[in-house]
């Protein structure tokens, strides 16, 4: 093996496996997001049972490492036969991690819409689905965009730890490149300064957002 | 047969029982002044009336429809009978307009043009027509609680209750907001209101209810309750009021 | 499914793994500690002092929560013997783990004192307080109260995150994980117990953390504690 130094190949390499951070975070928010969603409506649900198992699920989630959550579903469904790209492996244990974040986040914004929007909306003899999707909804959106935006920082970040069963994202790039140079200060600074270029932005955002939300007027 | 019939209501928060054995009946046109001080059980009358609050004994019927706790059934019931708040309760992200359309759309599946006639003329006759686009923030308390008015009067209830409904209020926004009830009144809707105007009760309630620990202590004709009160309680309630 | 469970392959590895847990104890305890006491510091010098002070401390906030934790741990693990400084893997972690912890809390305690009122402080010194007293009755430990459940649930992020140091071979419970399903070819089971008992070292510690802001703070506090994880993620 000849020795390479980091220079305009390796960061482009660098580039391109930033697209697969970005790609995963992308599918860890709509797949944890639509899993996460339904689990914050369980968590608010009427029904005692529904809610305590939608409880235990965000508690569980939240109590155990990403990681392991990655090996699980790693090893777990190889042993039900699935031969699985890790892709697919990071996809999943991406997306059930951000389930259990999410589902606790929606259902703060949820219980923060005023408890007389729900009185008034029932006293004009809406459903509870007709509650939810035209009185409660709208307003608990509004709420949660920024602890959401947040949250996506966090997914952008965990990501990285999919490379640990192999799948070359931008941390596993780093590795690589890190393999072939051993240059490793300036590797993984050039890594941490790519995350944080997509990272700040975002948090800045959010920050924003939370602002506005509090500026904002009466709800 | 009366619009509004509770017979012998009993209703419990955990040990505290604040409705002990209440009955009363309305008749269709009648407006009934519920007062009382605070904690007398008045409000939650009310609220049992449109099943927000679930009676432990006891039957409640209004405009034919038995109030239980069949989702359904509360459903049809809320149809007829409109409820205004102390805390108005408009839809913040929805325009004045949209306030009072969404439920004549999404429950009486009515066309969206006959929404918009109806909500022009429920809106004009609590006298916002012009606020049809604004949204609720932008609206002084005076005129979201008539726009919550107008949106309730937009499902055409037979029945209206209103709990406190100007408790909220300046004194001058106080008057905009009874004048409409009182054009109400004067209109033919049968109403129940929760209310601490005793001037506004005793001038257009047709028949007062005095509610004391959870019991109606003293009930009738408006002037005659106010003019000759009988029991010591009342009369201690109404010369503490004129202080 | 044609496989069978067997856990029992597992039972002969519990040295290991009981070595594991110890290590993830240890290294999330000493890391809360020196975590928050340097968030306390950096809180405070950042509000007491000048632009400059604030300006540096907000950029190594903003650094260390805006990049991953497993790349701080390449850097610090990788990294720095480059510029001349070896260390440990378990130094490392720790390292990694103070420098991460730090930050977030920063972040937390900044946000509770800016929410102490300016007339508690006038309060503060109309009781004749010195400078110091009033910095310290009057404005940390109010804000230390305030914001404490967000500090708890970011310290039991910060156990559970501990696992990430396995990728730089500290020997913690993940890495413990690890080489016994390298032994004992038994993966699922292997994590399964291994995720139970991070599950009950997370239950134990938020357990913990709330005894801890009751004799603190006494009883308005030790009730929010158990405030969930997703609102400092937040």
């Amino acid at each position: 093996m000849t020795l390479r130094t980091f220079g305009f190949s390796e960061f482009g390499f660098l580039l391109s496996a930033l697209q697969w951070t970005i790609l995963l975070t992308v599918i860890a928010l709509s797949g944890g997001g639509f899993i996460g969603f339904i689990i914050a409506l369980a968590r608010t649900s009427t029904r005692k049972a529904v809610r305590v198992a939608a409880a235990t699920y965000i508690q569980i989630i939240q109590g155990i490492p990403v990681l392991m959550i990655l090996f699980l579903s790693y090893y777990g469904l190889s042993l039900a036969g699935f031969q699985m790209p890790p892709l697919v492996a990071a996809g999943i244990s991406m997306t059930i991690y951000a389930s259990g974040y999410l589902a606790e986040i929606w259902r703060g914004s949820i219980q923060a819409v005023a408890k007389q929007q729900w009185e008034a909306s029932e006293s004009l003899a809406m459903t509870r689905a007709q509650q939810y999707r035209y009185v409660i909804l709208p307003q608990a959106l509004r709420i949660a965009l920024p602890s959401t935006v947040g949250f996506a920082v966090q997914v952008v970040k965990n990501t990285s730890i999919t490379s640990i069963i192999g799948f070359v994202e931008l941390a596993r790039a780093g590795q690589l490149i890190n393999n072939a140079t051993f240059q490793p200060f300036r590797v993984f600074l050039a890594v941490a300064a790519l995350y944080f270029v997509v990272c700040y932005p975002l948090s800045q955002l959010s920050r924003l957002l939370e602002r506005r939300l509090h500026a904002g007027s009466a709800y | 047969m009366p619009e509004v019939l509770i017979d012998n209501v009993h209703k419990s928060f955990g040990a505290v029982e604040v409705l002990k054995g209440v009955s009363l009946s309305v008749n269709r046109g009648d407006v009934f002044a519920l007062i009382g001080r605070s904690g007398s059980g008045k409000s939650t009358l009310l609220r049992c009336i449109n099943g927000l609050e679930k009676i432990n004994s006891g039957r409640i019927e209004v405009a034919g429809h038995a109030v239980g706790r069949d989702p359904k059934e509360l459903r049809k019931l809320r149809t007829d009978v409109g409820i205004v708040f102390q805390s108005y309760n408009l839809f913040p992200h929805l325009t004045v307009g949209e306030n009072i359309m969404l439920a004549p759309r999404i429950v009486k599946l009515v066309s969206k043009a006959e929404a918009k006639t109806t909500a022009e003329e429920v809106l004009g006759m609590v006298g916002l027509s012009e606020k049809f686009d604004a949204y609720p923030d932008q609206l002084s308390g005076g005129q979201q609680q008539r726009v919550a008015i107008a949106r309730s009067l937009a499902m055409r209830p037979k029945v209206m209750l209103f709990d406190e409904v100007t408790s909220a209020l300046d004194p001058e926004l106080t008057e905009e907001v009874l004048n409409v009830l009182e054009t109400l009144a004067r209109n033919g809707m049968t109403m129940l209101l929760v209310t601490h105007e005793m001037g506004f009760a005793r001038r257009v309630a047709t028949t007062t209810i005095f509610m004391h620990h959870g019991k109606i202590w003293e009930e009738g004709p408006s002037v005659e309750l106010f003019g000759r009160p009988k029991t010591p309680e009342l009369q201690q309630f109404i010369k503490s009021d004129v202080k | 499914m044609s496989y069978t469970f067997q856990f029992g392959a597992i039972a002969q590895y519990t040295d290991e793994i009981v070595a594991g847990i110890w290590l993830t104890i240890m290294l999330s305890a000493a890391s809360i500690v020196m975590g928050s006491l340097l968030g306390i510091i950096l809180a405070s010098l950042r509000s007491m002092h000048g632009r400059a002070v604030r300006l540096m401390v907000d950029a190594y906030v903003e650094i260390i929560r805006n990049t991953p934790f497993l790349v701080q741990l390449f850097i610090v693990y990788f990294g720095l013997p480059g510029v001349g400084l070896r260390v440990s893997a378990t130094t490392a972690a720790l390292i990694g783990m103070t420098i991460n912890l730090a930050a977030y809390s920063t972040e937390i305690i900044r946000a509770g004192i800016e929410a102490v009122h300016k007339s508690q402080i006038e309060a503060g010194e109309a009781l004749g307080f010195t400078s110091l007293q009033i910095y310290r009755h009057v404005i940390i430990m109010p804000a230390i109260a305030k914001v404490y459940p967000a500090l708890c649930s970011q310290f039991v992020l910060m156990m559970l995150a501990s696992s990430i140091c396995s990728a730089i071979s500290t020997k913690e419970l993940a890495a413990s994980a690890a080489f016994v399903e390298s032994q004992s070819f038994r993966s699922f089971e292997v994590y399964i117990v291994v995720t139970l008992i991070y599950l009950a070292l997370a239950l134990a510690l938020r357990a913990i953390l709330a005894l801890v802001g009751w004799s603190l703070f006494g009883r308005r506090v030790a009730r929010t504690t158990t405030t969930s994880l997703a609102e400092v993620q937040a």
